[in-house]
C-alpha cells in the first residue's frame, strides 16, 4: 500500500460496466513527509475520500477485487483509508 | 489506472484466437494534467468505443485481461473508460 493526496476527480460516461457508478479519484503519490513522488494513480474510492485528503491506496488486484466484492472486475487500485497523520520514526 | 491519449490504431493480421476482433490502440501515457509522459504502448480497448485523439484511462497488468471477453487472453494493458473531464481543483483541468 502507499499513501497519497487526492488531487482530482475523473468524469467518464463510456466505461467498462464494472466502473458504472464508481467514483474515480486522481491521487498524487506522496512520501511520508508529504513530498510528492511525481507519480499519480487513478483509484476507485471506497471510503468517501475527497480532494485534499491524505489517503491509503491499495494497488493489488486480488485485494482490490475483494474490497469491491467482485470476482472478475478489471480493477487493481482502490482507496481503502483516510489518513489522519503519519508519524515518522524519530 | 493511468490516463492516456489514443494516438493510433494497430491493425493485426494474425492474433492469438481469443484476441480476434479486439481493437488494439496505441496509447500515449499522460501525467495527471494531460501532458505526455513515458513511452507509448499498445492497449486492448475494452470499451470498444475509443478512437484516436481521445483521453482514456487504462489498467495494466493481470487485471487488464479481466476487462475483456474472453478474459483468458494475453493482454497487459486495457482501456476501461473514456474520460470526459479530469477535474483538478488546484490546477488546470484536462480533457
Amino acid at each position: 500500500m502507499t499513501i497519497g493526496v487526492v488531487v482530482g476527480e475523473i468524469y467518464s460516461t463510456i466505461n467498462h460496466p464494472f466502473y458504472d457508478g464508481r467514483k474515480l479519484l486522481v491521487v498524487d503519490k506522496r512520501l511520508p513527509g508529504r513530498r510528492s513522488t511525481g507519480d499519480y494513480i487513478i483509484a476507485v474510492d471506497t471510503v468517501g475520500a475527497g480532494v485534499g485528503e491524505l489517503v491509503l491506496i491499495l494497488d493489488e488486484g486480488n485485494g482490490a477485487r475483494q474490497v469491491l466484492e467482485s470476482t472478475d472486475g478489471p480493477v487493481r487500485s482502490v482507496i481503502v483509508g483516510i489518513v489522519d497523520h503519519v508519524e515518522p520514526a524519530s | 489506472m493511468l490516463l492516456g491519449r489514443v494516438i493510433g490504431t494497430v491493425v493485426p493480421c494474425v492474433v492469438y484466437k481469443g484476441l480476434a476482433g479486439t481493437p488494439l490502440l496505441i496509447v500515449q501515457p499522460l501525467d495527471k494534467t494531460g501532458r505526455p509522459k513515458g513511452k507509448a504502448l499498445v492497449a486492448a480497448d475494452a470499451t470498444r468505443m475509443a478512437g484516436p485523439g481521445e483521453m482514456v484511462y487504462y489498467e495494466g497488468g493481470r487485471e487488464a485481461a479481466l476487462a475483456l471477453d474472453p478474459w483468458f487472453v494475453p493482454v497487459d494493458h486495457a482501456i476501461v473508460g473514456i474520460v470526459d473531464r479530469v477535474h483538478l481543483p488546484a490546477g488546470r483541468d484536462a480533457s
